[in-house]
């Protein structure tokens, strides 16, 4: 199973994370893990997820997300978890 | 698993400090569309690079998006063109229709470069591989993403110096010609030493006939990536220095190799090599020249910049090669004048001349890059650069190249402005003493010994 990685950086607001929830939770896209911080003043959050079941192609999920992100004034992308992996993992 | 700051790290580097993918080079063998009637040579040429290359671009963009990381060219190379049309070109006007093809093939795919207008003449010329040098300059005018490149020596063969005279004067025409745009011309054109079969930068790129029918080659970059590590290492003596540019070089070389396997694996094309070349772009950050100066030279060009140099290209390829299966190419650091604001900014400032280019390519990958020089430097002079490039190239065993532009019209002090990738330059002087009996004496000069080194 390919997993993907969705980060969300901004400015902290209300329901950041309930709007991509919802969106995910919507087009099937299931969340495997979580974890958030605040750095700077800056929310920052990461989640792994699983695309797979979702009827959309990856590439307009990241569209949708990236309307959602300048929507609620925050950055949102997914990629897949490849690039990471290559990069730190050996 | 993957956690949130090793993915903060890894965006950061692609959204703050321009970590990209240079490009993709996709080569495509042209020998079998070899015929000696033109029109069919040129037809096969058309179909062959549209056949192959019809899902390059976007292929390259899917990849984009998935992993979340620009790759900012999607290039073609092709088999030296002085091969694959000898038998049906038989003037520099015949090559021309060739170039003519290439661009043609270029634009349908949505390529922004084809490289491999190219001879390899590092020991003779035969008279077809004469007619395309000569086709240059026309070909380089009437043409916009076709880039040319002359092998003129190599370690093994010694250096044409008919060839180092003949390309003198064929920059000089090919700068005349394109003297409306800047002699643009000239920065799409390279002299080469010791020319690598599998280089998937322009303007030197070709299609080795030592490859197979079709291969992807990948030019990952990031001068931004390695700068930013380094001022963590702001007063650390030489060992920390050394392994975080390795470890560094390491990280982005990995992103090239996911890359080139995703895009191998999409295309069905076999993946060839990593090229670990430092490439800068004119964006502010995106330089080796501040990479230089963050090791701590005040400006590029200072006393100590030749060994700053050598040890940064030494710890890129040692980081990159663990890092992917197959390095080849060029792998170091590029030093362009016109694509680098540093570099740019210490020539303004003074510190940084030809002559020191010149040493510093001793250390480095390529050679005298993008560098403008007044108009009216005369041919002979022009081909006295390609020489002494070529000998550094012939006798250290390295490539060593010479992309000059002799800006018609403009003085040394004036800006020259390229656009795009290619940047702006300001006019740099050349040595005005006369190499011409030098030149003017024909023939080759035989290849060099290898043992008594010194």
């Amino acid at each position: 199973m390919k997993k993907s990685i969705i980060t969300v950086v901004g400015k902290d607001t209300v329901g950041i994370i309930a709007k991509v929830c919802t969106y995910l939770a919507e087009n099937q896209i299931n969340i495997l893990d979580i974890s958030q911080t605040i750095v700077q003043d800056y929310f920052n959050m990461m989640m792994i997820v699983d695309i797979n079941k979702s009827a959309k192609e990856f590439g307009a999920i990241a569209d949708e997300l990236d309307a959602i992100g300048a929507e609620i004034g925050v950055q949102v992308k997914i990629q897949q978890e490849d690039i990471f992996n290559s990069m730190h993992r050996i | 698993m993957i956690n949130i700051f090793e993915v903060n790290e890894t965006n950061k580097m692609i959204e703050q400090e321009n970590l990209d993918v240079r490009t993709i080079t996709l080569g495509i063998s042209l020998l079998d569309c070899i015929d000696s009637n033109l029109e069919q040579l040129n037809e096969n040429i058309y179909n062959r690079i549209t056949t192959v290359a019809k899902e390059l671009v976007s292929t390259g963009q899917q990849i984009e998006k998935e992993l979340g990381i620009p790759i900012v060219n999607k290039r073609i190379s092709v088999t030296p063109v002085s091969l694959v049309g000898a038998s049906a070109c038989h003037s520099p006007q015949d090559f021309v229709t060739v170039a003519k093809t290439l661009d043609r093939a270029a634009h349908e795919v949505g390529v922004n470069f084809i490289g491999g207008y190219s001879a390899l003449v590092s020991k003779g010329m035969t008279a077809s591989e004469e007619n395309l040098i000569r086709s240059i300059p026309e070909a380089m005018a009437c043409t916009e993403r076709v880039c040319s490149s002359v092998n003129v020596g190599s370690t093994k063969t010694g250096i044409n110096m008919d060839a180092v005279k003949l390309m003198g004067e064929i920059i000089l025409k090919t700068a005349e010609k394109t003297k409306d745009s800047d002699s643009l011309g000239c920065a799409k054109l390279v002299v080469f030493c010791n020319a690598p079969d599998d280089n998937p930068f322009m303007a030197g790129a070709f299609h080795g006939v030592t490859e197979a029918d079709a291969i992807i080659n990948v030019g990952v970059s990031g001068p931004g990536v390695v700068r930013t590590a380094l001022t963590k290492a702001r007063g650390a003596n030489f060992e920390v220095l050394c392994e975080t540019i390795k470890k560094t070089a390491f990280k982005v070389t990995r992103v090239g190799q996911l890359v080139a396997q995703e895009a191998s694996r999409r295309l069905g094309i076999p993946f060839g090599i990593i090229d670990l070349s430092l490439a800068p772009t004119p964006a502010v950050g995106d330089s080796v020249a501040d990479i230089l100066e963050e090791i701590g030279l005040e400006r590029v060009g200072a006393p100590g910049t030749t060994a700053a140099l050598a040890l940064l290209n030494d710890q890129v390829k040692k980081g990159g090669v663990m890092a992917s299966s197959y390095v080849g190419g060029l792998s170091g650091a590029f030093i362009p004048v016109s694509e680098d604001q540093g570099m740019i900014d210490s020539v303004q400032a003074g510190a940084l001349t030809i002559e020191k280019l010149e040493a510093m390519t001793c250390v480095c990958s390529v050679g005298l890059d993008m560098i403008a020089i007044p108009g009216d430097t005369s041919a002979s002079a022009i081909s006295g650069i390609i020489a002494d490039e070529s000998a550094i190239g012939m006798i250290n065993q390295k490539t060593t190249a010479v992309r000059v532009i002799p800006v018609i019209g403009k003085k040394v002090g004036e800006v020259v402005e390229f656009g795009g990738l290619l940047g702006y330059a300001p006019v740099m002087p050349v040595n005005p003493f006369s190499c011409e009996a030098f030149i003017n004496r024909g023939g080759r000069i035989p290849a060099p010994i290898h043992s008594f080194k010194n």
